[in-house]
């Protein structure tokens, strides 16, 4: 309706502004990764090279914590994708007692800030004396990473209608049949973005995960400690871009897999 | 059900006891998932408050699992409750900040971008949004380090000397940007900005493009039409925002640790003494702070009817 209203210089301006805040800041991590300088962070970069791949490859201590990443993202997003697909066909069939209270429910982990849902996991295994280990972090990861899911399949569950069901119960088909051969296919690309998201989310987190890893390294906490001692810094850079990486690319999938519907993945984090 | 087609095993059978009882299928597909955060969310949460009411032993260092209020009193204690207050005000200026800049890009992409650039927008906002808040931290440590691309900057056009004023204010300068509460709150600035964008946005494609045609019509300039036509329009979705950025900057204790002084917010302390101090109910009680804080908060905004635009 406004496409042949011009937009104000000062708006323009303000927007291009605003955009490029928010995406030069992350160029600089991978400048850095090549710099010859490895004591500061001084600018500009004296000489590039590109040695500090090779050696963050041959650093002994990076490879564990990116093995328990990968093991803490890929069970977090697997349980956040049953228990959210569950929690969104349940909502998506009825309107029932408690149903407000549910979605908040789903929602707290990530509206709370981080430090609460660690200290919360922190206080019970204070109490009920529980040890840490890869289960405890996992316990927080999927309590957070079950709203993403549930956001991407309440939102297709709505489109999916009731109709088809029932056309699909009229053509002879039992539930699980339905479940199979009509459900399954329409929620694919929905479950796919949500449990990238998820994946990309439990992978980066640093918050609630310091609270519930005892002396266990994931590799964004290994980032962390080398923030606060840092050695060798364009190392810790290497690390950033594959961190980076792995975060984003499914983040840029996910949006490609559902941008056609009308809830794009991703609209709330 | 049952009767209108022949059984054919215990897959159909189930399927007739689900149609005649939709309520247990219901019930059966929501038990995992509520059970599941039933205990360990709620029951965390619950651990949380029951910690924060059990208190320590000054002198053995254990803790005294006895109902006692003694440990919130020790939060109004002035070293404590220095830590409240900073983390409040910083909370609030950055929900400021975050408004102001994020209103041309939220403004921009709800009125005038279309097409390809609405998509280009969207992604824009939503990739800073999702990717990682460590790296995002990490990249501003080399932007605002002594030997970084800011001074290098500043002194490349000849302002080092505004930088070394803006450094040498008193409480918010420090000894260089990445030291300072100016970096702290630069910081807070751009991680959160996303989520002020996002529901500002929402709430501003909702505004019909003829009531400001109506307010042009009726003689308005654009600075009188964006406070009383755009603005009032666009507030359910600002607040939905501040929501986000003044809870997030509550509970964070990455950015202060990495990117400020060294004096401390409320999730600084909540991490320090659960850790080293071993105190845990203390850490507790502190940690009960932001959620009492955005408990008021949020009913504040559901007055305002900032929930329509979630």
């Amino acid at each position: 309706m406004h496409s042949e209203a011009r937009p104000p210089l000062a708006l323009t301006l303000g927007a291009v502004l605003g955009l490029l805040f928010l995406h030069l800041p992350i160029l600089l991590i991978f400048l850095y990764a090549f710099t010859t300088e490895d004591r500061s962070y001084q600018f500009p970069p004296p000489d590039l090279t590109t040695k500090w791949f090779g050696v963050a490859w041959n650093r002994a201590d990076i490879w564990p914590p990116l093995y328990l990443s990968l093991r803490v993202a890929a069970i977090s997003s697997g349980l956040a994708l049953v228990l959210g697909t569950l929690c969104a066909a349940a909502m998506a069939r009825a309107r029932f007692f408690g149903r407000d209270t549910i979605s908040l429910l789903v929602v707290l982990p990530i509206a709370l800030p981080g430090i609460i849902t660690g200290m919360s996991l922190r206080s019970a295994f204070a109490i009920a004396d529980i040890p840490f280990s890869t289960w405890t972090i996992v316990l927080g990861h999927a309590t957070f990473c079950v709203v993403i899911v549930y956001n991407n399949a309440v939102a297709r569950f709505r489109r999916l209608g009731a109709s088809m069901l029932e056309a699909s119960a009229d053509l002879g088909a039992n539930s699980f049949q339905t479940f199979r051969h009509v459900i399954l296919p329409n929620l694919g690309s929905a479950l796919l973005a949500g449990g990238m998201l998820a994946f990309a989310l439990s992978f980066d987190e640093v918050i609630v995960t310091t609270f519930t890893a005892g002396q266990q390294s994931t590799l964004p906490i290994w980032m962390l400690n080398e923030l606060v001692r840092p050695r060798q810094r364009p190392v810790t850079n290497v690390v950033a871009i594959v961190v980076f990486s792995a975060t984003f690319l499914p983040i840029l999938a996910a949006y490609y897999l559902t941008r056609s519907g009308e809830e794009t993945a991703g609209g709330g984090k | 059900m049952d009767s209108a087609h022949p059984s054919r095993g215990v897959a159909d059978r189930l399927t007739g006891v689900f149609w005649s009882r939709p309520k247990l299928l219901t019930a059966l597909l929501i038990a995992p998932p509520l059970l599941w955060l039933g205990v360990v969310y709620v029951g965390s949460l619950a651990a949380l408050l029951l910690q924060s009411f059990y208190s320590i032993d000054e002198f053995s260092g254990v803790v005294v699992p006895e109902f006692t209020l003694k440990t919130y009193a020790e939060l109004l204690r002035p070293s404590n409750f220095d830590v409240i207050v900073r983390t409040v005000t910083m909370a609030a200026a950055v929900t400021l900040a975050s408004v102001a800049v994020a209103f041309p890009i939220a403004f921009f992409a709800a009125r005038y971008a279309r097409g390809r650039w609405k998509a280009l927008f969207y992604l824009g906002v939503m990739l800073p949004l999702w990717s990682s808040y460590l790296v995002k931290v990490y990249a501003w440590k080399l932007i605002l380090a002594k030997e970084g691309i800011v001074t290098w900057a500043a002194e490349g056009i000849g302002a080092g000397n505004v930088l070394g004023a803006v450094l040498a204010i008193p409480v918010i300068g420090g000894n260089s940007l990445s030291t300072s509460y100016i970096g702290t709150f630069l910081v807070f600035v751009y991680v959160w900005l996303p989520y002020m964008i996002l529901p500002m946005q929402a709430a501003l494609e909702r505004v019909p493009g003829s009531l400001l045609e109506a307010s042009a019509d009726l003689g308005a300039g654009g600075w009188r039409t964006f406070r009383s036509v755009i603005l009032p329009l666009a507030l359910p979705g600002i607040i939905a925002g501040s929501i986000f950025t003044f809870s997030l900057t509550l509970g964070d204790y990455i950015i202060p640790q990495i990117i400020g002084s060294s004096r401390f917010f409320i999730g600084q302390a909540v991490y320090s003494l659960q850790g080293t101090a071993g105190n845990i109910p203390l850490a507790a009680a502190f940690a009960v702070v932001p959620i009492v804080i955005m408990l008021i908060y949020l009913a504040v905004a559901r007055k305002m009817g900032a929930f329509d635009a979630l």
